[in-house]
C-alpha cells in the first residue's frame, strides 16, 4: 500500500516533495529483504490471471486448465491475450505485456519463433522476460513416483538467469561473413540471481548450491559471475557453495545426478542444464517452471517446448502444465486448491494405465484429466462445505 | 546405380580438391610414421601400452616420440618445439596423450597452443555403448563433430564498464562451411546415415543462422546423406532420454563442448572415450581427452582404454580398417570378460596386464 502511495506521489507533486518521498520511500525500503509484490489484482475474492495459450499443445492444455479449475471452484479467472507468432508487429506481444503488468502473474504456452525471419524479429518469449525483468527462472525437477526412468530418486532445483547472458539478441555483422554475437555478464543482475537462490535454498531447507560456469575459457564473464556468487555465499555460511564447469557438470549429470541439490547458472547453461535434468525426471510433459520477477510471475513448463507435432491429437501430457498452474495458485496463496489438484495429480500418475505416450503410456489428454477431475471430486470438499 | 556412384565418386575428388580434406590413406605395404606425444601423469605408462599392443597386432606404425613443453621462441611469443613442430608437419598424424596445464607457468593452455600450431579446426568424438562396461544408457552410437577454433571461445573479452562484461562469440562463414564439409565427408567415410545441425538460432539468429545456411548449403552437395536441424535444448532432452535416435551430430564450438561431454558420460566418462583432432593440411592428431591423474601416475594402474580407441580411430583414419577393427575387438573383448579389469572399470588389475590380456588376445586372432 505504502509503495503504491510513494509511487502515485512521485510523478503528481514533483521534486519539492521529493525528499518526503525519498523518506517514505525509505521507510518502506527499509522491510526489504522479502520481495515486495504490487496488490494482487482480486476483485470480488477472485483472481485475474494472464493466460497466454501460444502455439502448438498449448492452448489445448491450457483449455484443460481452464476446465479444471472451473470444476474445482478455484477462485481464478482468466484474460485471455492471444499472441500471434507469425505477425511482425510487436503489437500483440506488448498487449500481453500490458496484460501482465495489470494483473502480476500469468500462465503461458510457447510462442513459437521462427528462425529463418530476419533478426530484428525477436523471440516473443523472450520479449516478454526482459520487458518484464523476470529474472530467474526457476525448474524444481522432481523424479515422479508412477514414471520409469534410469535415474531413481532425483531432486534437484534448478535456477537460471533469465533476462542476460547469450539471451541479450545483440549481434552484428561487421564484416561480411563475420558475425558477432555478444554475451553480456552484468554484477547486478549476478549478484541478484545469486542471491535469489541462497534465499530459495534456505527457505526450502536445502543445503548446497552449485554454480555452474566456464569461467576457464569465459574469464572475465563467467568469471565475474563466479565472484558474484562467490560474494553472496559468504553471507549464508549455513549453506555450502561450490562450483562446477557446464561440460563436467552434463557428464555427472547423467552418470552421478544425486550429487547435485541446487544449482544457479547463467542463461545459456540454464538451457542445457534444465534440459537434460528434465530428460533425466521423464521427459517435457512432467516439469513445470516458474519465472520470477521483482512485480511479476509468470508460469510455463519447464522446457519451453511447443510441440507442434503432437498438437491437437489429444496425446500431448498435461501434467507439467497443470503442475504449473498449482505453482501459480501457491503465488497467489491459494495453497488447498493447489495441494488437492497437486495430490489429484499425483494419484493418476501412479496408474500407469493413464501414462500418456511420452512416458511410454498409451493414455489420452482427456483420459488423465478426467481421472484428475474424479479424484478432485472424490476427495475434494463439496461445494455446500465450503 | 553405377550413375549415382559416378556422380559421388566425382563429387567425392572435386570436394576433396577444393577444400584438401584429407582423403583416406592406404598404406598396405609402407609403413607409416607417426608422431608419438606421451605427455604427463599417466602420460608414458598409457603410451607404452598402446605401442605393446600395436606390437602385438603387427600394424605397419613407428612410432617418432616428441615432447611438446612450450618454449618461449623468438620474439617472446610462446610455441612448441621446432623438433616437434617438424616432426608432426612431416608425418601429418599424431597421437597424444593428456598434457598438464601448469597454472602460473605464463604460457597458455598447450592444447590452445596445439590447436593454434595446426589449425585443428574439428574435434571429433565418437561414442560407443562398451559391452562391458555398464552404464544406464546401452544403445549410444553416435560421433560428436565440434568447430574448434572460434564461436563462443573466442577469448574476446571486455569490461564495458564497471560491473558489465561483454564476451564476443564469433561465427564466420570460411569456418562453418569447413566444419559441415568435414562432417559430411565423416559421414560419408564412414557409412553414417545422417547429420544433424545443433543450433540455437530462435535466439542467436545471426549468428547460428549463419551456421545453420552454410551447413544447409553443403547438405545440397551430399544427397546421399541425410540433413536436420535441432535446437540444442531439444537435442539435450532427447539424447538424455533416447540417445539412439543421433547419429552424426555437427555443431559451434561450446555447443560442442557441452555435448560431447554429455556423450561421453552417456558411454562411462572420459576414461573410455576416443577423440580426434582434424586440421587444415591433413595434420591429424588423435588423444585421450582425460586428465593426466597425477595421484596414479606411474603405479601401473592407470587404464589405456581412451588412449587405445583414439589410436584405433587414428588407424581407421589412415584406412588401416583391418588393424582398427583386431585391435578394438580386442580391447572390447577383454573389456566384456570382466576377468581383467583396471579399478576405474570395476575390477583390480594392473594396467600392464590389462594391456598383456588384449595383446593376447590380439595374437589369437591372427
Amino acid at each position: 500500500m505504502m509503495a503504491t502511495l510513494t509511487k502515485a506521489f512521485k510523478p503528481i507533486l514533483g521534486r519539492q516533495l521529493g525528499n518526503t518521498a525519498k523518506v517514505f520511500g525509505a521507510a518502506v525500503n527499509s522491510q526489504r529483504g522479502k520481495p515486495t509484490y504490487p496488490p494482487p489484482a482480486k476483485y470480488g475474492g477472485r483472481h485475474t490471471v494472464t493466460l497466454i495459450p501460444g502455439d502448438g499443445i498449448g492452448p489445448e492444455l491450457l483449455n484443460h486448465v481452464r476446465e479444471l479449475f472451473r470444476f474445482s471452484c478455484v477462485p481464478v479467472d482468466f484474460e485471455v491475450v492471444h499472441v500471434n507468432s507469425a505477425s511482425t508487429s510487436e503489437d500483440d506481444i506488448n498487449n500481453a505485456i500490458m496484460a501482465i503488468r495489470r494483473n502480476g502473474v500469468a500462465l503461458k504456452g510457447n510462442v513459437e519463433t521462427n528462425h529463418t525471419m530476419p533478426p530484428n524479429h525477436k523471440s516473443r518469449n523472450n520479449l516478454l522476460r526482459t520487458s518484464l525483468d523476470l529474472y530467474a527462472n526457476m525448474m524444481h525437477c522432481q523424479s515422479l513416483p508412477g514414471v520409469q526412468t534410469r535415474h531413481k530418486n532425483i531432486d534437484i532445483i534448478i535456477i537460471r538467469e533469465n533476462t542476460e547472458g547469450e539471451y541479450s539478441s545483440l549481434e552484428h555483422e561487421s564484416v561480411s561473413g563475420v558475425v558477432e554475437s555478444l554475451k553480456i555478464i552484468t554484477r547486478n543482475n549476478s549478484l541478484r540471481i545469486a542471491d535469489y537462490a541462497f534465499r530459495l535454498a534456505r527457505d526450502k531447507g536445502r543445503r548446497r548450491v552449485t554454480a555452474v560456469h566456464k569461467a576457464n575459457i569465459m574469464k572475465l564473464g563467467d568469471g565475474l559471475f563466479l565472484q558474484c556468487c562467490k560474494e553472496v555465499a559468504s553471507g549464508y555460511p549455513d549453506i555450502e557453495f561450490d562450483s562446477m564447469i557446464v561440460d563436467n557438470t552434463t557428464m555427472q549429470l547423467v552418470s552421478k545426478p544425486h550429487q547435485f541439490d541446487v544449482m544457479v547458472m547463467p542463461n545459456l547453461y540454464g538451457n542445457v542444464v534444465s534440459n537434460v535434468c528434465a530428460g533425466l525426471v521423464g521427459g517435457p510433459g512432467l516439469v513445470p517452471g516458474a519465472n520470477y520477477g521483482r512485480d511479476y510471475a509468470v508460469f510455463e513448463t519447464a522446457t519451453r517446448n511447443t510441440g507442434k507435432s503432437i498438437s491437437n491429437r489429444n496425446i500431448a501430457n498435461p501434467t507439467a502444465m497443470l503442475l504449473a498452474s498449482c505453482l501459480m495458485l501457491d503465488h497467489l496463496k491459494l495453497h488447498d486448491y493447489a495441494n488437492m489438484i497437486r495430490g489429484a495429480i499425483l494419484t493418476t500418475m501412479n496408474e500407469t494405465r493413464l501414462h500418456t505416450v511420452d512416458i511410454g503410456g498409451q493414455g489420452t489428454t482427456s483420459e488423465v484429466v478426467q481421472s484428475i477431475m474424479r479424484i478432485i471430486q472424490s476427495g475434494g470438499p463439496l461445494t455446500t462445505e465450503i | 546405380m553405377a550413375g549415382n556412384a559416378w556422380r559421388s565418386t566425382v563429387s567425392h575428388v572435386m570436394g576433396a580438391i577444393k577444400t584438401q580434406s584429407p582423403l583416406p590413406r592406404t598404406f598396405s605395404r609402407g609403413i607409416q610414421t607417426v608422431t608419438l606425444i606421451p605427455g604427463d601423469g599417466i602420460g608414458p605408462e598409457i603410451s607404452t601400452a598402446v605401442m605393446k599392443i600395436f606390437e602385438a597386432a603387427k600394424a605397419p606404425i613407428q612410432w617418432e616420440e616428441r615432447n611438446v613443453t612450450a618454449i618461449k621462441g623468438p620474439g617472446g611469443r610462446w610455441m612448441i618445439p621446432p623438433e616437434a613442430k617438424e616432426s608432426m608437419n612431416k608425418n601429418k598424424i599424431g597421437l597424444k596423450g593428456p598434457l598438464k596445464t601448469p597454472i602460473a607457468a605464463g604460457h597458455p593452455s598447450m592444447n590452445l597452443l596445439l590447436r593454434k600450431t595446426f589449425d585443428l579446426y574439428a574435434n571429433v568424438r565418437p561414442c560407443v555403448s562398451i559391452e562391458g562396461f555398464k552404464t544406464p544408457y546401452t544403445d549410444v552410437d553416435l560421433v560428436t563433430i565440434r568447430e574448434n577454433t572460434e564461436g563462443e571461445y573466442s577469448g574476446i573479452e571486455h569490461l564495458i564498464v564497471d560491473g558489465v562484461v561483454q564476451s564476443i562469440k564469433l561465427i564466420t562463414e570460411e569456418a562453418s562451411r569447413r566444419i559441415a564439409e568435414y562432417a559430411f565427408e565423416y559421414a560419408r567415410n564412414n557409412q553414417r546415415t545422417s547429420v544433424t545441425a545443433v543450433h540455437k538460432a530462435n535466439i542467436m539468429r545471426m549468428s547460428d543462422g549463419l551456421f545453420l545456411r552454410k551447413c544447409r548449403e553443403v547438405a545440397e552437395n551430399y544427397k546421399d546423406v541425410k540433413f536436420t536441424e535441432m535446437y540444442l535444448d531439444t537435442v539435450c532432452l532427447n539424447m538424455v532420454q533416447d540417445p539412439s535416435h543421433f547419429d552424426v551430430l555437427v555443431m559451434p564450438n561450446l555447443y560442442g563442448d557441452i555435448l560431447s561431454d554429455l556423450c561421453a558420460g552417456l558411454i562411462g566418462g572420459l576414461g573410455v572415450t576416443p577423440s580426434g583432432n582434424i586440421g587444415a593440411n591433413g595434420v591429424a592428431i588423435f588423444e585421450s581427452v582425460h586428465g593426466t591423474a597425477p595421484d596414479i601416475a606411474g603405479k601401473d594402474l592407470a587404464n589405456p582404454t581412451a588412449l587405445l580407441l583414439s589410436a584405433v580411430m587414428m588407424l581407421r583414419h589412415m584406412g588401416l580398417h583391418g588393424h582398427a577393427k583386431k585391435i578394438e575387438t580386442a580391447c572390447f573383448d577383454t573389456i566384456r570378460d570382466e576377468k581383467v579389469l583396471t579399478k576405474d572399470l570395476g575390477g583390480n588389475a594392473k594396467c600392464s596386464e590389462f594391456t598383456a590380456d588384449i595383446c593376447r588376445r590380439v595374437q589369437d586372432m591372427d
